[in-house]
């Protein structure tokens, strides 16, 4: 089956996400859609799945016009999607998601459920998936949901699988598994669209790649072109991949921590029995799969969940503060950039000023007594803006005006323009333009060597290999190693996954 | 690959603890300092024609068995908290009801209680509340939260007695009322699918409207001409040949009204449907993740507002219950408040249909109780044992039923892109 897209143009509003793109996919091809977050790889799939619909062009499928008025209609043709977010009913069991939507039914409408899991059972054998399909979704590891949603996808017999950014949520281990996968059914005439932003993965399976920028095809290559050159492609200038530091001069401990149990929302333990110690001048990564029990140990480091136990101990600098509230924390030294800058990180609704000085709202540079400073607060936010390279008209601009890479340097800004002892980064450059992410790296291993502790929280295996000094790899609640950053990914992964040595 | 996460859930002692200390207040105020006299526990109806003997016991008596016998159950589930193992449901039905049959015994010491006739009205008096509850829980199953569920059934209640009234016809009453019933849901369904409304504001102005417009139809109208327009009766009580003549079960359950019969056919229909069949899954499916769902070409928009419409007649229906299946006449706001029951016991019952039907019988026997009990022994301050049902129910949930999760997209408004 040919599949191709046709000048397809999708605006919300002022924001144009595609601009006339072509695209063709053959049959049994393995073809990568690479580009940075945000250059609309996943709107152009959302057109193509019936999710949204083209402003301008069309799709054909074999040289005829298709018109899909919802995903019910690709599908019928013969397109399946995997979604970044997984499309899957927690609360429901493995064949019932597969089966939801083309139930198989018995008299009055009633769900053949021995018919639902022979499915499940017989695509799972096939490919070697290894699914019960009884299990429910919410108790299953992220890559067997995934597994799910591709079992999902075939038993509508999909004969395009639109892979999107599968690999975000995947141990390395579990990326090879994908990508044999990918390999397996492109090898029985299945074609897949693989979007992703990571080229490593790009040059290790597809067979053809295009590449996306700001909504726009820039151009395509052969899997076996230099990394480099993609780079440049997907970004629009020359970047550099790696970074450049000096070694480590490590000074005294500065945070240390012991026996740290942390529950999560759902009263589990999310982080088990946690220690380490960070010096000042070192970058400790925190490695892992997301979901791991990073989130929570950030959290509770800041003070925002309570540790369990009575052994519990963090010590900063000598001084104890392992049951202070936030305030009392921020206070002692730490700087926090959050995960999620959306919810956490910003007020998006404020200004480029305000959001600077959410965490000086008292007794700081920015306050006259109980009022705001406004006249140093536009000075400070002007110098900052231009000191963190924060593209934008002026500091008085919203903080949603902005792109991710910019927000994220606000953020930054703010946490860095303190005077702090510890500086703890969480996922700093998830959905950040390359160029930022280039920027954003300096600044903290600017940090590290004016001697400040870092502890970088992330799941990008190459910013971590990039940053850290050591390399500390979480798997459920637990610190299964700390390592040198020379180790090799398959050794690490194999610590994502569990797997001790 | 596919092992389930690692779960460590603490199952704790509120269990045991919390039976062993109301078996205790049993065991003492209702046993030993208990009030002397026999009591008479009648099976069956004094008219019924099969007549079987009544159990009589001695009041303090069934207080100090139903005493120990609630120590043996806290016991058990004293063992299962050691195994770190939940207490079983079927143990916490057991023993709410001993401790009832207590409460019943200790009230109508030296007097009868007669258990058809309570049990009987319970249901009789819990049917508005179940189909109410039926309503809520198919519209909050996939995903519009229906605050408007006392006004379906004031609807419902009006219409049913004004229909029948004048074309002297049950059924048409019937009829009238579901689908006026379904009208104010499809009102509440277009609010929130199309126009993407807050659903509880819809519900709130939906309940105030209908109040009010069944207020003044009622003092312009039905007062003026009540002879024509608002003196329905009741209709008839059925009696189905040989189940009514099972002792206890037969006039409990097999003779009735229509509207009884119905609730107690359409809450295992509605539980078949929404976990059985492919209808309820996809229902289920869009309450839960809308996008999900349409991403598999399941129509949420569509899927909502039926759910809410055929919702939102049986709750006329249960309304219909009100008027023409009990009270025999509409009265003003004569729905007092059994839609927020309704609502209350569609969380209690965790938007499962048995669950909400079991809770809402609670509801009604905690009303014929405090009847009864004013009846059988005056003296006794009634409002304090109508509130013994309710106090067992926040034990119960807090306790043994755990938390409820509710649908994932309750109160979402789902938009496409």
């Amino acid at each position: 089956m040919k599949l191709e897209l046709l000048g397809i143009t999708k605006r919300f509003g002022a924001v144009t996400a595609n601009e006339d793109i072509d695209l063709v996919i053959e049959p049994g091809e393995i073809h990568a859609l690479l580009g940075e977050n945000g250059a609309g790889k996943s709107t152009l799939m959302n057109v193509l799945y019936g999710l949204y619909t083209a402003d301008e062009g069309h799709i054909e499928i074999d040289g005829v016009r298709q018109n899909f008025s919802g995903p019910g209609d690709a599908m019928a043709a013969g397109i399946g999607m995997v979604h970044q977010h997984f499309m899957l009913i927690p609360v429901f069991t493995v064949a019932e998601n597969v089966a939801l939507g083309h139930e198989p039914t018995k008299a009055l409408g009633v769900i053949d459920i021995a018919e639902a899991k022979k499915q499940v059972l017989e695509i799972s054998e096939r490919f070697g998936f290894n699914i019960d399909p009884d299990a429910l979704i919410e108790d299953l590891p992220v890559g067997a949901q995934q597994r799910v949603e591709i079992i999902k996808a075939l038993s509508r017999d999909a004969r395009i699988l639109v892979l999107d950014e599968p690999t975000a949520v995947l141990t390395p281990q579990e990326t090879d598994e994908l990508m044999e996968i990918m390999r397996q059914l492109a090898k029985s005439g299945t074609s897949i669209v693989f979007i992703t932003h990571k080229l490593r993965e790009v040059k290790a399976v597809a067979d053809r790649i295009t590449v996306i920028r700001l909504g726009k095809v820039v151009g395509s290559a052969k899997p076996d072109a230099e990394t480099s050159a993609l780079a440049s492609l997907m970004v629009g200038r020359e970047v550099m991949l790696t970074v450049n530091k000096k070694p480590a001069a490590m000074g005294d401990v500065v945070l240390e921590v012991e026996h740290i149990t942390v529950l999560d929302d759902r009263s589990q333990k999310a982080v088990n029995d946690v220690s380490f110690e960070v010096r000042g001048g070192e970058i400790l990564a925190l490695a892992g799969v997301q979901g791991n029990g990073q989130t929570e140990l950030a959290e509770f480091l800041l003070g925002l969940r309570k540790p369990m136990g009575s052994k519990a101990k963090v010590n900063l600098n000598g001084k104890e503060i392992t049951n202070k509230s936030v305030r009392e924390v921020l206070e002692s030294g730490v700087g926090f950039i959050p995960e999620d800058r959306q919810s956490d990180g910003l007020v998006s609704e404020f200004t480029i000023a305000e959001n600077l000085m959410l965490n000086s709202s008292y007794k700081s540079r920015f306050t006259k007594g109980l009022n705001i400073n406004f006249a140093a607060r536009k000075l400070i936010a002007k110098e900052l803006v231009e000191q963190f390279d924060v593209r934008t008209p002026s500091s008085e601009t919203v903080a949603n005006k902005l792109s991710g890479g910019n927000q994220q340097k606000v953020v930054v800004a703010r946490e860095l323009s303190r005077e702090v002892i510890l500086l703890i980064a969480s996922q700093p450059t998830r959905g950040v333009d390359v160029g930022s992410i280039e920027f954003i790296h300096e600044q903290i291993i600017a940090e590290r060597d004016a001697g400040k502790a870092v502890i970088l929280i992330s799941s990008e295996l190459d910013e971590v290999l990039a940053l850290a000094d050591r390399i500390a790899v979480m798997y459920r609640g637990k610190i299964v190693g700390i390592v040198e950053p020379n180790t090799s990914r398959e050794d690490l992964g194999k610590l994502m996954a569990g797997v001790t040595a | 690959m596919t092992t389930s996460k690692e779960t460590e859930v603490k199952v704790g002692y509120k269990s045991p603890i919390v039976m062993g200390s109301i078996g205790l207040l049993t065991l003492v105020f209702l046993g030993l300092l208990g009030r002397d006299g026999m009591v008479a526990f009648e099976i069956s109806r004094r008219t019924d024609s099969l007549q079987l003997p009544t159990l009589d016991i001695d009041s303090s008596l069934l207080g100090v068995l139903a005493g120990l016998a609630m120590f043996a159950l806290a016991g058990f589930s004293l063992s299962k908290a050691i195994k770190n193992l939940k207490t079983p449901i079927w143990v916490s039905i057991v023993f709410g009801l001993v401790g009832v049959t207590a409460l019943l015994g200790w009230l109508a010491a030296e007097k009868s209680v007669p258990i058809a006739f309570i049990a009987g009205t319970a249901l009789v008096l819990a049917v508005p509340i179940i189909l109410g509850a039926m309503a809520g829980i198919m519209s909050e199953r996939v995903g519009i939260t229906n605050i408007a569920i006392e006004g379906q059934l004031l609807t419902g209640a009006f219409m049913a007695a004004v229909v029948s009234s004048i074309t002297d016809n049950f059924l048409f009453g019937v009829m009238a009322a579901m689908v006026t019933s379904a009208l104010v849901s499809m009102i509440l369904a277009v609010f929130s699918i199309k126009f993407l409304a807050q659903q509880i504001i819809v519900g709130v102005v939906l309940n105030v409207l209908v109040i009010g417009v069944t207020n003044f139809l009622y003092q312009q109208w039905l007062t003026e001409d009540a002879e024509n327009v608002n003196f329905p009766g009741t209709m008839d009580i059925i009696k189905i040949p040989v189940l009514s003549d099972i002792p206890l079960l037969g006039p409990v359950f097999f003779e009735n009204r229509i509207t009884v019969f119905f609730a107690i056919l359409i809450v295992p229909t509605i539980w078949f449907v929404l976990f059985k069949t492919r209808l309820g899954l996809r229902a289920r499916a869009v309450g839960e993740h809308p996008l999900a769902a349409d991403t598999v070409g399941i129509n949420v928009g569509r899927t909502r507002f039926w759910w809410v419409t055929i919702g939102g007649s049986i709750a006329g229906l249960g309304g219909a219950a009100l008027t023409i299946g009990n009270a025999g006449a509409f009265g003003r706001e004569m729905s007092g408040g059994f839609g927020f029951i309704a609502l209350a016991v569609v969380i209690l019952g965790r938007w499962n249909p048995i669950y909400a039907s079991l809770a809402a019988l609670l509801f009604g026997f905690s009303i014929i109780l405090r009847v009864w009990a004013n009846q059988v022994s005056p003296g006794i301050p009634t409002d304090f044992i109508t509130m013994v049902p309710y106090v067992v129910t926040i034990i119960a949930v807090v306790g043994f039923v755990g938390k409820s999760r509710p649908p994932k997209a309750l109160a979402v408004p789902y938009v496409k892109g």
